[in-house]
């Protein structure tokens, strides 16, 4: 009788040790730094995935063809002289919905194992977030170039010129990076992309259309009109239609910066709690 | 406490409880610097939440972890600093190409753009991934992808590697690979902490090999020690009548000592021993009590017979074989 061979037999090496040094380690990235590098990888994303920014490029132009020709009649007589009154408001609502997507995009990339990799790297804690935001930056500039681009090219004439429609696309943006960070929150504590959509529809709609974008609030019965009023996006579509005509106050870009700021000082230490706590 | 000069990691009593789960009951683990450590465990034994923990991305419930002196609930950052994780499913952007997660990686460990790019190029030379460079990960191979892992762990020179079950889903040459690269590794004085669920991979890379089931340690030791405790080879024996088999395994615990595993085939059972020679004389008694034996093979005692003997031991309060 025989014995079998061991039923576990190594298998020879076949090829040799692989040649690397071990590198060196050099000093952590300051937190400009890798934010920035995040930033950078939202960009090679979006090169290596452009399908992403469809609704980023669909919507505006959806709207702002659709809400001119649809309201224009009815509610200035001509779409040409209601696009005037429109436009800056259908730029707030394009980017405004925009920002859903950043807490879309956080919450898939936080349930891939890269993001393990990040935790564990010696890099300023919010770096990956505030990252992830400059990256979306591009998102709502690529999504207000296209509302003006097409506005223009409908009739749409800016009193402010050149320089009141950068304040204008300025103010929006800054104000779609401060409601990011409620989506930022979202992201991280909602299970899926889809929960984070439709809370996302039940919070920007009515922050969208109980507006002034479409309709002077003069226009509207006393309770709504204080409603309207009370909506920080009525201060921001006040200000961009001002701005954008060039008749914009500092009062008015001091109120879209306020309440800016009032949105980061409330959603960003709430999303970098939920961001420490996630396990 | 223990000085932790010399050790990598020193873990103590530490529990992780996942709602009704605990699905870590004190475990301690010293893992001495300069070496590859296995942790060896099946499915559900805790070794990821173990590794979690000590890469900082978990917090124990109770118990404390020094890694490379820092305690990784206190001083996180000063642990993140020297540590690299490979996690248990690849810890790669899918949507980026090979390059390109290294100089991210390499960027955020603070190299400058050139030598976090000339770092990207070195490891994708090393490890064999120069024509699949500028590709998409997702159109990897498992084994690409892990070649690709380990070199996202060594951009900045780590002193202890985390590597969760690096070898699970390869093929043998891919797993021989991965091999190549944890020695390689360990050649330069790293200190590695792997993860596994084969006795025969912790028995290849490891110096010392700790086994853990239900969230806790149930032995430690080199693997000369361990197979020692559990016996170097295992006669596997197959019966002509499957009724024999209770007959047969009172003989083979009488001549082994040791209890004898029964397979899930009625007809098959199993029993480690130190020497072939017991399997010999086991053949020889089975043979005279009229047992009819259909075939048997002598070979490594598989992780199973690893737990069974290992929990005899821990059942008789010798915990550990060290
Ligand atoms: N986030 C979690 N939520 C709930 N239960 C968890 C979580 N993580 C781990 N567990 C449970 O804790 C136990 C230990 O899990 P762990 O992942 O540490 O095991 P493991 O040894 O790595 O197993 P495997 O070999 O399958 O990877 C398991 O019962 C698992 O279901
Ligand atoms: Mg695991």
């Amino acid at each position: 009788m025989t014995l079998a061979p061991p039923a576990q037999a190594t298998p020879a090496p076949t090829s040799g040790p692989p040649a690397f040094t071990p590198g060196t380690r050099p000093v952590p990235p300051s937190p400009a730094s890798a934010a920035l590098t995040f930033a950078w990888r939202a960009l090679l994303k979006i090169r290596r995935v452009p399908e992403q920014l469809s609704d980023v490029i669909a919507v505006p132009i959806i709207f702002t063809l659709l809400f001119t020709y649809l309201f224009g009649g009815a509610l200035a007589g001509s779409p040409h002289r209601y696009l005037q009154f429109l436009l800056p408001g259908t730029l707030v609502m394009a980017v405004l919905l925009a920002t859903m997507y950043t807490g879309v995009n956080l919450n898939t990339d936080l349930s891939k194992g890269v993001y393990d990799r990040f935790r564990t790297l010696p890099i300023w804690r919010p770096a990956p977030i505030v990252g992830a935001l400059l990256g979306d930056t591009l998102r709502y500039l690529l999504a207000s170039t296209l509302v003006i681009a097409l506005g223009v090219a409908l009739g749409y004439r800016p009193g402010g010129g050149v320089s009141g429609v950068l304040l204008a696309v300025a103010l929006v943006v800054v104000f779609a990076l401060a409601l990011s960070w409620v989506f930022t929150l979202l992201g991280l504590v909602l299970r899926s992309s889809n929960a984070i959509l439709s809370l996302a529809m039940v919070v920007l709609f009515p922050l969208t259309l109980a507006s002034n974008t479409f309709v002077d609030p003069r226009t509207m019965p006393g309770w709504l009109r204080a409603v309207v009023e009370a909506n920080p996006v009525t201060h921001l579509v006040t200000a961009a239609r001002d701005a954008m005509a060039g008749t914009a106050t500092l009062g008015q870009v001091g109120t879209v910066l306020l309440a800016s700021a009032a949105l980061v000082a409330v959603f960003a230490p709430l999303t970098m709690r939920a961001y420490r706590t996630r396990q | 406490m223990k000085s932790s000069c010399d050790l990598a990691v020193h873990a103590a009593a530490l529990t992780k409880t996942f709602g009704p789960t605990r699905a870590l009951n004190g475990v301690d683990l010293s893992v001495p610097a300069g070496s590859v450590y296995g942790f060896l465990g099946p499915n559900g034994a805790g070794k990821t939440t173990t590794l979690r923990i000590l890469a900082t991305l978990l917090r124990p419930d109770a118990g404390a972890a020094q890694v490379l002196g820092h305690d990784v609930v206190r001083e996180p950052d000063a642990v993140r600093a020297r540590i690299s994780l490979a996690g248990q499913f690849a810890s790669v952007d899918e949507d980026l190409t090979g390059s390109e997660n290294l100089r991210i990686l390499g960027r955020l460990q603070g190299h400058r753009p050139r030598a976090a790019r000339a770092r990207a190029q070195e490891l994708i030379e090393a490890f064999g991934l120069v024509d699949a460079a500028d590709r998409p990960v997702k159109t990897y191979s498992g084994g690409m992808r892990r070649r690709l892992d380990l070199a996202g762990s060594l951009t900045a020179a780590p002193d202890l590697i985390f590597l969760d079950e690096p070898t699970t889903g390869l093929d043998p040459a891919g797993r021989t690979q991965v091999w190549a690269i944890v020695r390689a590794l360990a050649d330069q004085g790293t200190t590695i902490l792997l993860t596994t669920q084969y006795l025969d991979e912790a028995d290849q890379l490891a110096a010392r090999i700790a086994v853990i089931d239900h969230g806790r340690v149930i032995a430690e030791g080199t693997p000369g020690q361990l197979r020692e405790s559990v016996g170097s080879s295992t006669l596997h024996i197959r019966l002509t009548h499957p009724e024999q088999r209770p007959e047969a395994a009172r003989t083979l615990e009488r001549v082994f000592g040791l209890p004898v595993h029964l397979d899930a085939n009625p007809a098959a059972l199993s029993v480690s021993g130190r020497t072939p020679h017991q399997a010999a004389t086991a053949l020889a008694d089975l043979c005279r009590d009229g047992t009819g034996v259909a075939g048997f093979s002598l070979g490594r005692p598989s992780l199973d017979e690893v737990f069974l003997a290992l929990t005899a031991h821990s059942d008789s309060g010798q915990e550990h074989v060290a």
